[in-house]
């Protein structure tokens, strides 16, 4: 049996369905794969190996009888931003030490509920808040992929045609894989990392202003950020209420709509889940999308962008142009000012919503002369540096005398953003295609980055504004750049048409291919 | 707007955040950078637009009022720092 851990969830679900595997050998195999790659890529904080050797007993169990849920067997990364009983749950942050919850998000209770087999938990950004998985607690997550130069080697003529290109000189070129390592992005680079990595066959992530799409671009896998309510945010860390959004990063488009099936619901528990029915996302790969109308914002052509991402943007309108869309360009006048205006909002909200890490109720406690100075060693000692930075900004722009002047004003210029888009799918543009990132995967440690909190925050100017406006988006790997890094596209839907964006990501995938990594861990 | 060291410091301890001097200046740098960065908010007019209060357009769900959670003291104590019989314990706040 060639490697199970290279099945997508749709062919490894056959396979189990027609007994040819079982969830027990499929579980095997990634847990001795997380083995040997997790202290080079460390995308699993916590690998739950006793429990996911239990769950894929009682799947096989099922299996065996011919039942099972739409999942079963299928073993899955979490991030560890969702609340997993018993299981550690940290939010990647210091402040969290020793945290384990006594409750199921609803989210991954709706997993195991359809027969996932959970592997353990990913590694984040630290309460999601970055875009290269640099402010995890647990140090940063690599990539699988790495950049690629071309070589001239001369090669003895007895060494001819070993996979290089031979030339009638005896010379061949060759592409050799540079050893620096590069960011998966973030804040759900665990889980970008392991699915392409094929360290889990898929991963549950969140979205507050990219960490879905962004990482996802990163490393050659899809991810989709919902529609706001789609998915119960219940029992998931809160980071910033009005933009956070769980979501899938899958091997392909296919992939992607059979989690988000899975992880959807209506949830009493939380009053912003939306109360309709969710549809088989599977059901709308294949449709052709002949008439269908792309709208191409001018506003993302931006200053300085690479163009190798214009070009791909290109690539992208001529593959669906192809397909029989119509192409229209479209113009979404607020754009430049989502990521200020994001800049804001969830700071704003991360400060109440962290408010919550005292050292009273859980995780760390730094012990002071009293309970005020107790309060502030722990917090001091438990947050890192980019969590404290927004912290701080939250709390600066909500107090008084400032709340007007950026808050209001923030929640004002959001609205703006919503209407830019309300206004162009009243024109009857159904979906809205755009590059996913400004550039493709950087380095560890990027110097610029590291210097200019904003230069980091840029990472998310196209994947910004669909949280600003609570709609859904996808991203979806279109190509690789000229050192061979991957880049995506994004595409943007009509609040809760996420079928039309699996539709047509489909199409962009059935152009493009799918890409994988050369494996060098 | 720009923010300076005292400044920083008020707002840390509003946050609950210990800062040392260190910490206050690289501080008063980096959130003046995000401050100046959101600066260009100002130049949108936004005369009779209201602000956002809900991202999706939705009725307040509102449930039966009646007990439907509750018993659960040890697990709401269970990963405390310091606890006595379902009590979290903290330092001495009255003399």
């Amino acid at each position: 049996m060639s490697d199970l851990t290279q099945l997508t969830i749709s062919q490894a679900r056959a396979k189990l369905r027609g007994k040819e595997i079982t969830a027990t050998e499929i579980t095997e195999a990634y847990l001795s794969a997380i083995d040997r790659a997790n202290p080079a890529l460390n995308a699993y904080v916590a690998v739950t190996g006793d429990k996911a050797r239990d769950m894929a007993k009682a799947s096989d169990a099922k299996l065996a009888k011919g039942e099972g849920g739409a999942l079963e067997g299928i073993p899955l990364g979490i991030k560890d931003l969702f609340g997993t009983e018993g299981v550690h749950t940290q939010a990647c942050s210091h402040v969290l030490d020793g945290f384990k919850p006594r409750y199921e998000s609803t989210v991954t209770a709706n997993l195991w509920a359809d027969g996932a087999v959970m592997l353990g938990k990913l590694n984040m950004d630290e309460f999601a808040m970055g875009s290269s998985n640099e402010t995890s607690y647990y140090g940063p997550v690599i990539n699988p992929w790495r950049r690629s130069r071309l070589d001239t080697v001369v090669m003895p003529t007895t060494h001819q045609g070993d996979g290089g290109f031979v030339s009638a000189g005896g010379t061949r070129t060759a592409r050799s894989l540079d050893n620096a390592q590069l960011v998966p992005g973030g804040s759900s680079g665990g889980s970008a990392t392991a699915v392409s990595a094929f360290l889990c066959a898929g991963a549950t992530a969140t979205d507050t202003g990219g960490s879905i799409r962004q990482p996802a671009a990163f490393t050659g896998t899809v991810g989709i950020k919902p529609t706001y309510g789609r998915c119960s945010r219940w029992g998931i860390v809160a980071f910033a209420s009005s933009l956070d959004q769980a979501g899938p990063i899958a091997r392909d488009v296919r992939d992607a709509a059979i989690l988000l099936k899975s992880m959807a619901s209506v949830d009493p528990k939380d009053t912003t889940s939306v109360d309709r029915p969710v549809p088989d996302y599977e059901a709308a790969i294949g449709k052709p999308i002949k008439g269908m109308k792309v709208g191409i914002p001018r506003e993302y052509r931006v200053d300085g962008m690479p163009e190798e991402i214009e070009a791909l943007w290109q690539k992208g309108i001529a593959w669906l142009k192809d397909a029989g869309a119509e192409i229209v360009d479209i113009s979404l006048p607020h754009t430049k000012y989502a990521l200020p205006a994001y800049y804001i909002v969830a700071p704003a909200e991360a400060s109440s919503n962290l408010a919550r890490y005292d050292g009273v109720r859980y995780g760390l406690r730094v012990p002071g002369k009293d309970i005020v100075d107790m309060y502030e060693k722990t917090r001091a000692a438990g947050f890192g540096r980019e969590v404290k930075r927004r912290i701080m900004i939250g709390t600066y722009v909500l107090s008084a005398g400032y709340y007007d002047a950026y808050y209001l004003q923030a929640q004002k210029v959001r609205n703006l953003i919503k209407r830019d888009f309300e206004t162009v799918f009243a024109a009857g543009v159904d979906v809205i295609l755009t590059p996913a990132t400004p550039s493709a995967a950087f380095g560890i440690a990027d110097e610029d980055m590291a210097a200019d909190p904003v230069k980091m925050y840029l990472n998310d100017i196209f994947t910004v504004t669909v949280n600003m406006a609570g709609l859904p988006g996808i991203a979806v790997p279109a190509g690789l750049d000229a050192k061979g890094l991957p880049l995506g596209l994004q595409l943007i839907g009509r609040p809760f048409d996420e079928e039309t964006l699996f539709q047509t990501a489909a199409v962009i995938e059935q152009a493009a291919g799918t890409f994988q990594p050369e494996k060098w861990w | 707007m720009s923010v300076d060291l005292q400044t920083v410091k008020r707002v840390a301890h509003l946050a609950r955040i210990a800062v040392n001097e260190e910490d206050a200046e690289r501080m008063t740098g980096e959130l003046n950078a995000i401050l100046g960065f959101v600066e260009q908010l100002n130049e949108v007019d936004v005369s009779g637009v209201e602000p956002m209060t809900s991202v999706t357009p939705m009725e307040m769900k509102k449930r039966q009022d009646v007990v439907t959670d509750g018993s659960k003291a040890t697990d709401i104590v269970a990963n405390a720092p310091a606890t006595d019989e379902n009590f979290f314990l903290v330092p001495k706040v009255v003399e």
